[in-house]
C-alpha cells in the first residue's frame, strides 16, 4: 500500500475493502454505485455489506419507476378509506433510515429520480409534499446504486455518481474470485464505535486535495468524501489517526475511478489535458475550466517538502489504482463513461412518453387514464354528510364515493421530439465545408432550442462514426462539442447511417419522434467493414440509407458540396430524405426543411 | 424542511401511524462559513434586504454548495413580524397586503402579533399542485362535511423564500403556476367548489445545474438576479472548503459556535441595511447610466432597468452607503443582466462576457 510499491490489490480485494468501509458509514459516505450484472459476484458483495452493517438496520430494494407516493411517502389509501379521516404513510426511504437502500437498474433512472435521491442524501431526510399531506422523515441512508449498464453510455445519472464515495466495477470478477471479506463485523462494529475519534491531520486534507487536482477530479464533494473514507480506514485498522496509507487507499478507492487525465510524476501537471481533442466528451464545464486552471495553480498554503512528499505518495497510490483503459479512454476513440448524464436523458424521456401529469379532470379510469384518488377523495368529500343521510346510516364510517367522482390525471402528451445531427467530419468535408456545416447546425440549435427539442450529435470520420452527444436538451453542449470537432481521415458514410438508425430506433423505444438531420456532401468512401474504396462504400452507404427508409425515420440531408450534385440529390431520393443543399440555405430554409421534415414524416423521395 | 419551525407552521399534519420517528431540527451550515462564492452570497443577501429585487437563480457546477447557501440563508434572516393566527402571516404594520381572514379580524379588533422566523420554504421534488396551491382540506371535509381551504406551500412562504432546488426538473405545470404567482403576488385557488384568494409574496430562489436542461424563458426572466456559480478553483480554497465542512461534519455545535460572530454581523448588516434602503439616493447621472448600460445590451422592456437600480440600490444599503454609485451598478449589473439578455441560447459564457464588455465600454476599465 506505501506509494504505490506494493501490487496493486485484485479487483475483488479493493471492492471487498469498500464494503467494509461503506458499511461502517453508510450515511456518510453517500453511498456506492455497483457496475455489475445480476450474479454471484454482485451477491457476494452485497451480502459484505449486509453482514458489516449495524444489527437491525435495513436495507430497502427500490425499484425502477417507483412511484412517489412509495418513495416519498404520502398518503394510506386503505387507512384513510378505513379511518375516515387523512392518514398518511412513509415511503422506502424514511422505512430505510438508519440503513442502506439498493436502487435497481440504476443505469436507467430518471432524472427526477436521481434528484430526490440526492435531496435525501444531501439532508438525510425525506420530504413530501403530496397527494393531500405533508411529512418528513428522517432518512438518513447510504445508496447502492445496482448499475447493470453494458455500454459505455449506459450509467446511472451525475448527479447520483457525484454523491457516492465509491465506483466499485465488478464485471470483471469472476464467481470464485468474490469470495474473501477484508474485515468481519467484529472489525467493522469496533471501527464503527472508534470513527467519531480518529484525527486526520491537515497534511492529510491538503495531499487530499492536490491528488484529486492532479488527477482533474474537479467535484468538491471527491476529496469530502475521501477524508471520511481515509478516517474509517485508520479506524478499521485500528488506528487512532489517518496515516498516509490511509490516505493513499482513500485516493485510490474514491479518486481513481473518477480520474479525467493520468499525471505524470514528477511534477503532477499533465502537460495538456488530453480532454481537448473533441473526442472525449466530459460534461465541459465542470472538468475542462478548472483542470486547467488548477494545474497550472499551485499556490498552497503550506508548501512543506513532507506534505508535498505525503501528496506525491497519494497521487502514486491513486495513478497505480487507475484502470488501464483510461487512458486509452482519454485519448482515444471510445466514447467515454464521463459522457455527461446519459443515464438521465434516456429517462426523462420515458417519463415524457406518458405525458407530463398536467392536472386532473372528472372522468373515469378508462382507455389507460389513470384514476386520481386524492382528488376523487377530495370530489367525494363535501358530499358526505348528505349521501350518509341518504343511505341511511349504518353508524359505518365508510366514505361514500360515486360515479362522478371520480377523478383522473391529465397527461400532456407533447410529443417530443430528438433531433439527431450527423456530421460528416471527413477531410473532404473538413476540406469543403465543415465550418458552414458547423454553422448550419448552430443555426438548428437555435431553433430547437425554441421548440425545446431534445438533441443529439453524431459525427463520422476516418474509420467509423462516433456518438458526440447522447440526447439532451443541453444545446450548450451541443454547440461546444460541435465546436471541438475536429475534421480529417475518410468518410464513413455507412457507418454513420447505421450509428444514426440506431440511435433513431432507440430514440423512438422511448416514445419519442426522431428525425435525422445528416449534412454530407455524399461522398462515401470507406465501406462498412473499415475498407477504403468508393464503390463498396457507396453501395454501403446506399444500403444503410435504405434502411433508414425502411424504418421509416424523418431524414434531411444537407448536401455540404461546393455545389449541389446529383450524387447527393440521388441518394437522399434511396433513403427517402428530403434534401436540401447548402449553398442556398439560409436560417430560415434551413428551419423550415427540418420542420417539414420532423412533421408528417416523408415516407417517399423528396 | 428544516426551517419551518413547528410553532410557525399553520398546516395541520395528519398522522402518520406510530411509526414516525421526529425529525430533530438539523443545524444548517453556517452562511458565513461558505468558501469563495462571492456572487452567490451577494444576490442572496441583497435580496434579504429588499425582497422585491424579484429573486435568485443560482446555476452551476454540482458541489458548489448552491442548496447549502440557501438554506443557510434562512438561519441568518432577522426574525419578521407577524399577525398572530393568521395563516399566511401576514405583516400587522402592512394593512394594504393583508389577507381577507386579517382584515376580517381587524374589523373586529386589532390583531395581537409576535415574532416568527422568515419561512425559508424548501419545495421537495414531485410536489403535487394541491400541495402548492393549497387545497380543499380533506381532514376536515371527510370528518366533518365542512368546506376549509387548506393552504399550501405558496402560502406557507408569504413573505419568506421559496427555495426551488434542480428547478430545471420541475414540471412544466407547476412552473407555469409559479410563474403566475410570482408576478401577481397572489395565490389564486379555484378548484373543489373552493374560490379563494391570498397573498403569496416570496423571493423565489432556484437552483440548478445547466448540464440537466436549459430553463424556459418565461421563468428565466421571473429571476431578479441570477448568478453562475463554479467549483473553486485555487488548491487553497478547495482545501478551506474539505477542511470546514469536516469540521462541521465532526462537531456541528462546536463549528456553529465558532461561526456565530460572523453569522451575527451579516445579520446586523441585513438588518441596518434594510433600515438605510428607502433613504438611499441615486443620482441623476448614475440612473442615466444604468439606462444606457440597459439600452446598451439590448435588454427588452424595463425590468432590467428597474432590477439593476433596485439591486444597486440593495447593495449600496447593504454596504452602509447613502448614494448609489457608479461602482454599485457595475458590480451588481452582471447579476441583474446577464440572463436578460436577447441572447442566443447556445452562448451560455458568452452573455456574461457581453455584459462585462458593455460595463467596460460604458465606466472605463
Amino acid at each position: 500500500m506505501s506509494g504505490g510499491a506494493e501490487p496493486v490489490p485484485s479487483p475483488w480485494e479493493e471492492a471487498a475493502r469498500a464494503a467494509a468501509i461503506f458499511a461502517v458509514d453508510p450515511e456518510g459516505l453517500g453511498g456506492v454505485a455497483l457496475r455489475a450484472l445480476a450474479g454471484p459476484a454482485r451477491d457476494r458483495w452485497l451480502a459484505l455489506v449486509r453482514e458489516g452493517l449495524a444489527p437491525d438496520s435495513p436495507m430497502r430494494r427500490i425499484p425502477l419507476g417507483v412511484p412517489d407516493g412509495r418513495l416519498l411517502g404520502g398518503l394510506d389509501l386503505a387507512a384513510t378509506l378505513r379511518a375516515g379521516r387523512p392518514v398518511a404513510e412513509r415511503g422506502i426511504l424514511a422505512e430505510a433510515d438508519g440503513g442502506v437502500v439498493l436502487l435497481a437498474m440504476a443505469e436507467r433512472l430518471s432524472a427526477a429520480m436521481a434528484g430526490r435521491m440526492a435531496a435525501t442524501m444531501d439532508s438525510g431526510e425525506v420530504s413530501a409534499a403530496r397527494d393531500g399531506v405533508e411529512l418528513r422523515s428522517r432518512a438518513r441512508l447510504g445508496v447502492v446504486a445496482l448499475d447493470e449498464g453494458i455500454a459505455d453510455d449506459e450509467r446511472p445519472p451525475e448527479a447520483l455518481l457525484e454523491r457516492m464515495a465509491f465506483l466499485i466495477d465488478l464485471t470483471r470478477v469472476g464467481p470464485r474470485e468474490a469470495a474473501e471479506a477484508a474485515h468481519g463485523a467484529a472489525d467493522i462494529a469496533a471501527a464503527r464505535a472508534l470513527l467519531p475519534t480518529i484525527a486526520a491531520d491537515d497534511s492529510v486534507v491538503e495531499a487530499l486535495c492536490g491528488t484529486a487536482v492532479a488527477l482533474g477530479v474537479a467535484s468538491i464533494r471527491a476529496p469530502i468524501l475521501a477524508l471520511r473514507v481515509a478516517r474509517i480506514a485508520a479506524a478499521l485498522a485500528g488506528r487512532d489517526a489517518v496515516t498516509d496509507q490511509d490516505a493513499a487507499l482513500a485516493a485510490r478507492l474514491v479518486f481513481a475511478p473518477r480520474a479525467t487525465r493520468m499525471p505524470v510524476p514528477p511534477p503532477p501537471e499533465a502537460s495538456e489535458p488530453p480532454l481537448d481533442d473533441g473526442d472525449d466528451t466530459p460534461p465541459p464545464d465542470q472538468v475542462q475550466p478548472q483542470t486547467e486552471s488548477l494545474s497550472g495553480d499551485r499556490e498552497r498554503p503550506n508548501t512543506d517538502q513532507s506534505d508535498q512528499a505525503l501528496e506525491d505518495m497519494v497521487l502514486a497510490a491513486a495513478r497505480a489504482a487507475i484502470p488501464p483503459d483510461l487512458l486509452a479512454r482519454l485519448g482515444g476513440a471510445v466514447a467515454p463513461s464521463r459522457a455527461g448524464p446519459p443515464g438521465t436523458s434516456g429517462a426523462v424521456k420515458k417519463a415524457a412518453a406518458r405525458g407530463r401529469p398536467a392536472g386532473t379532470r372528472p372522468g373515469e379510469p378508462r382507455e389507460g387514464s389513470r384514476l386520481n384518488v386524492v382528488e376523487t377523495l377530495r370530489a367525494a368529500a363535501p358530499w358526505q354528510r348528505l349521501r350518509h343521510a341518504a343511505i341511511a346510516s349504518d353508524g359505518s364510517r365508510r366514505i361514500a364515493v360515486r360515479r362522478e367522482d371520480f377523478r383522473v390525471t391529465r397527461h400532456e402528451q407533447r410529443t417530443e421530439t430528438t433531433i439527431i445531427f450527423v456530421v460528416d467530419a471527413s477531410r473532404s468535408s473538413a476540406v469543403n465545408r465543415l465550418a458552414e456545416a458547423k454553422g448550419a447546425v448552430e443555426m438548428l440549435l437555435a431553433d430547437c432550442y425554441v421548440r425545446r427539442d431534445q438533441v443529439a450529435v453524431l459525427a463520422f470520420r476516418g474509420r467509423g462514426a462516433e456518438l458526440l452527444l447522447a440526447p439532451t436538451r443541453s444545446l450548450v453542449r451541443a454547440k461546444r462539442q460541435l465546436a471541438g470537432l475536429p475534421g480529417g481521415g475518410g468518410t464513413p458514410l455507412a457507418a454513420g447511417l447505421d450509428a444514426a438508425a440506431r440511435l433513431a430506433d432507440a430514440v423512438r423505444r422511448r416514445g419519442q419522434t426522431p428525425t435525422i438531420v445528416l449534412l454530407t456532401d455524399g461522398r462515401a468512401n470507406i465501406a462498412r467493414d473499415g475498407s477504403p474504396g468508393r464503390e463498396r462504400a457507396e453501395a454501403d452507404a446506399l444500403a444503410a440509407g435504405r434502411g433508414l427508409r425502411a424504418a421509416g425515420h424523418a431524414t434531411l440531408l444537407i448536401d455540404t458540396a461546393q455545389r449541389p450534385q446529383a450524387l447527393a440529390q440521388r441518394f437522399a431520393a434511396e433513403m427517402g430524405a428530403r434534401y436540401l443543399p447548402l449553398p442556398y440555405a439560409s436560417a430560415t430554409t434551413l428551419s423550415t426543411a427540418v420542420r417539414a421534415t420532423t412533421e408528417p414524416p416523408p415516407r417517399r423521395a423528396a | 424542511m428544516p426551517h419551518d419551525q413547528p410553532s410557525a407552521d399553520p398546516i395541520s399534519r395528519p398522522d402518520t401511524g406510530a411509526a414516525s420517528a421526529p425529525v430533530p431540527v438539523s443545524v444548517p451550515f453556517p452562511f458565513s462559513a461558505i468558501v469563495g462564492q462571492d456572487e452567490m452570497k451577494r444576490a442572496l443577501l441583497i435580496s434579504a434586504v429588499d425582497p422585491t429585487i424579484g429573486g435568485v437563480l443560482v446555476f452551476g457546477d454540482r458541489g458548489t454548495g448552491k442548496s447549502t447557501a440557501v438554506r443557510a440563508l434562512a438561519a441568518l434572516l432577522p426574525p419578521m413580524r407577524v399577525v398572530v393566527g393568521c395563516r399566511f402571516h401576514c405583516d400587522p404594520d402592512a394593512e394594504a397586503t393583508w389577507c381577507g381572514e386579517c382584515r376580517e379580524r381587524a374589523a373586529l379588533a386589532r390583531p395581537d402579533s409576535r415574532l416568527e422566523p422568515v419561512p425559508v420554504v424548501d419545495m421537495p421534488l414531485g410536489a403535487t399542485e394541491d400541495r402548492v396551491i393549497g387545497a380543499l382540506d380533506l381532514e376536515r371535509a371527510l370528518s366533518r362535511g365542512e368546506k376549509a381551504f387548506e393552504p399550501g406551500l405558496l402560502a406557507r412562504a408569504n413573505r419568506g423564500f421559496l427555495y426551488i432546488d434542480e428547478v430545471n426538473l420541475l414540471e412544466d405545470h407547476l412552473v407555469d403556476l409559479l410563474i403566475d404567482v410570482a408576478a401577481s403576488g397572489e395565490n389564486v385557488v379555484e378548484r373543489e367548489g373552493l374560490s379563494i384568494r391570498h397573498p403569496a409574496r416570496f423571493v423565489l430562489v432556484g437552483s440548478g445545474n445547466p448540464e440537466e436542461g436549459e430553463l424556459r424563458p418565461q421563468l428565466l426572466d421571473r429571476f431578479g438576479l441570477s448568478v453562475e456559480v463554479r467549483t473553486p478553483a485555487t488548491i487553497a480554497d478547495r482545501i478551506d472548503v474539505v477542511r470546514r465542512r469536516d469540521a462541521f461534519d465532526r462537531d456541528r455545535a462546536r463549528f456553529v459556535l465558532t461561526w456565530r460572530q460572523a453569522e451575527d454581523s451579516l445579520r446586523q448588516l441585513v438588518l441596518a441595511g434594510r433600515t438605510r434602503l428607502p433613504s438611499v439616493e441615486v443620482s441623476e447621472a448614475t440612473l442615466a447610466q444604468a439606462v444606457r448600460l440597459c439600452m446598451a445590451l439590448g435588454t427588452d422592456g424595463l425590468r432590467a432597468e428597474l432590477t439593476l437600480l433596485r439591486a444597486a440600490r440593495a447593495l449600496a444599503a447593504f454596504e452602509g452607503d447613502v448614494e448609489v454609485t457608479d461602482t454599485h451598478v457595475r458590480r451588481i449589473a452582471p447579476s441583474a443582466l446577464r440572463h436578460r439578455l436577447r441572447r442566443d441560447p447556445l452562448d451560455e459564457a458568452g452573455s456574461s462576457a457581453r455584459v462585462d464588455r458593455a460595463i467596460v465600454e460604458l465606466f472605463g476599465p
